[in-house]
């Protein structure tokens, strides 16, 4: 791979490090499954296939859209085996309130993530747990109960695969993905 | 040899090892055996006759010996040390293997019986006595030939060690693409990574695969659709049906040894909680109530209780409960960390994931003595599961960058280690002993 391309997949990682819109993981990717028998007999069974919805309420202008907009910021990092929500994130965290308070057709979901080290279903809970103090705030802060839901993929989808704390602590994290955005 | 020197040995063969095998078929796991037992036997496997001139359709010899081999506890001797080739009773000359030192050897014959059809012929001699131990004949098609030799491994594991082989077995894992991290696939494959089938393929993660008692079916987690959801396949005909998928957590689910139930972690009323599913009515029992989480259920081989984990105590540690529910109580004290128990086949041992300064790793409590003892040397060791036999405990492991399966055997003096050629590998479950 030459350096540039590489530098360009770095910048791409950086932004969507960032938060910046990396929806392209979600809605399209979803409902591709295919299942086949390890008896040797074709695909059976159906992978449920679900559109992602265009999302209403989407319109130009949207302060979701701004690049300068705390809203912007939709990834917040955790320490080791803790669900706390440092004090950095709060302002991000009370504009997004404020944001769904606003806007009661939007919602969002916020999915609990956490690193490698320790089992997978354990994790799972852990990473619950980040997402769930994430929506405590949200919820504290005017947003409604069914405009944020809670997802965990425990230590499923890592941004950063290395094994040590410089991707630890990138994948210890809650991220906030808009219905639409 | 240490551990950390065999390692450093062994590297540089293993490109060839895998360049070898992307000729030979579709085996996704190759295995490497690290460490024998001081008291592995010599053997003498010597290659099946084959009255054709074409190369046969399986080395069955090939394959009895890498069984062998596999398990620690046998030394087959190397091809060049077999002094002749014999087919037959009359040919051996026990006093000639006698010499070479091989305590038993195994001969057979490979003979065609109509298109695609062969009859698998072998015999077991202790080389001392010069006397037959075993004698059997089989009937196989084409695709049967290795399961026949995994059969006749089994025959010859049990017959000279006293303890059931499980080579004739599978392991059902999960696997990423290597340059498609958004690729997920459970595999299933014989317990030798030969005949890997690719059963569910998903862009979506998949977790925690659970093998039926009778190894007909498997439940697993999988996030099609964004939100997880467990999940029971045949594994033959790939039929399966959704079973759980309720708000919040839906994980860690966990075959009840009557076939009947499945242990499960639900957070839909709250927080991390262990339920028990119905499998025929859709019966949900809640089994857990308790503010921390508890998760990672599985059943004791008599079904009257279960192991799970909870940090009710503050840091994950493993609890029992019985399986009707009441209080649970706590079995592990050792380390800062006990997670994700695995029941050995007997119910006298618990594998788990003990964590102690930042090193997770492996151990074995004895039920019986209350004795701990830790059987691998990682830092990210993962996911243990017996075999059906209780003689290995295979588990997920980092090599390098790349997560591997790896293998040691219940009293640490074996070990494996399974690599896949492409991607990662993840979350091994043995299968039960075959129908």
């Amino acid at each position: 791979m030459n350096q540039i391309v590489k530098l360009l997949l770095i910048g791409v990682f950086a932004v969507s490090l960032a938060g910046c819109g990396d929806d392209a993981t979600r809605g399209s990717g979803d409902g591709g499954e295919v299942v086949e028998g390890a008896g040797g007999a074709g695909a059976a069974g159906g992978g449920a296939a679900t559109a992602g919805a265009g999302g209403a309420g989407r319109f130009s202008g949207d302060a979701l859209d701004n690049p300068d907009s705390p809203l912007s910021v939709r990834v917040i990092y955790f320490e080791f085996d803790s669900d706390e929500v440092l004090p950095e994130y709060r302002p991000t965290l009370n504009a997004h309130a404020e944001y769904l308070a606003r806007n009661p057709s939007a919602s969002v979901v916020i999915e609990g993530h956490a690193d490698e080290r320790g089992t997978r279903e354990y994790n799972v809970a852990l990473g619950e747990r980040r997402g769930q103090a994430v929506r405590r705030l949200v919820l504290f802060q005017g947003a409604s109960f069914d405009q944020v839901e809670v997802v965990s993929y425990g230590e499923e989808r890592p941004v950063s695969v290395g094994h040590d704390e410089g991707s630890w602590k990138l994948n210890r994290r809650a991220e906030l993905k808009y219905k639409g955005h | 040899m240490p551990r950390r020197a065999w390692f450093t040995f062994f590297t540089p063969i293993l490109g060839l090892f895998l360049g070898l095998l992307s000729h030979t078929a579709n085996a996704v796991l190759t295995i490497e055996i690290s460490e024998y037992t001081a008291s592995a036997r010599p053997i003498a496997v010597v290659p099946f006759g084959w009255p054709q001139p074409d190369k046969p359709p399986q080395d069955i010899a090939w394959i009895i010996s890498s069984d062998l081999t596999r398990s620690g506890m046998f030394k087959p001797l190397a091809d060049a040390d077999l002094v002749s080739r014999p087919t037959e009773s009359a040919q051996i000359n026990f006093r000639d293997w006698r010499l070479i030192g091989a305590d038993h050897i195994v001969i057979g014959k490979l003979q065609p019986d109509g298109p695609g059809k062969y009859i698998v012929q072998f015999q077991l001699f202790d080389v001392f006595s010069g006397e037959q131990l075993l004698g059997f004949s089989f009937p196989a098609k084409t695709d049967e030939l290795r399961g026949v030799a995994h059969h006749i491994s089994d025959l010859i594991f049990e017959e000279l060690t006293g303890l059931r082989g499980a080579f004739n077995t599978r392991i059902a894992y999960i696997t990423s693409g290597k340059n498609n991290r958004n690729e997920h696939k459970l595999v299933v494959a014989d317990a030798d990574g030969y005949n890997p089938k690719v059963v569910l393929q998903s862009d979506q993660p998949l977790m925690s695969p659970s093998w039926s008692p009778d190894g007909n079916r498997l439940a697993y987690v999988s996030f099609e659709g964004g939100r997880p959801s467990i999940w029971i396949q045949e594994v033959v005909s790939g039929q399966r049906r959704k079973v759980a998928s309720h708000k919040g957590i839906n994980g860690a689910p966990s075959w009840s040894p009557d076939a009947r139930r499945l242990a499960m972690t639900l957070s839909k009323d709250g927080d991390p909680e262990i339920y028990v599913l119905d499998v025929q009515t859709g019966a949900l029992t809640r089994l857990t109530n308790n503010a921390g989480i508890d998760t990672e259920a599985v059943w004791a081989p008599d079904g009257q209780s279960l192991v799970f984990t909870s940090d009710r105590s503050g840091r994950p540690q493993i609890y029992r409960v019985a399986m009707n529910g009441g209080p649970a109580q706590r079995v592990t004290f050792e380390g800062d960390y006990n997670a994700r128990a695995s029941f050995s086949p007997d119910g006298k041992k618990l594998a788990m994931v003990n964590g102690d300064g930042g090193k997770y790793r492996i151990a074995v409590k004895n039920l019986e003595n209350d004795l701990t003892r830790v059987l691998t040397d990682g830092t990210l060791d993962e996911s243990p599961s017996f075999a059906p036999n209780g003689a290995m405990i295979i588990y997920a492991s980092k090599y390098g960058q790349r997560d591997v399966l790896a293998a040691v055997s219940v009293d640490g003096s074996v070990r494996q280690r399974l690599v896949l050629q492409e991607g990662d590998v993840r979350e091994p479950a043995w299968s039960p002993l075959g129908p």
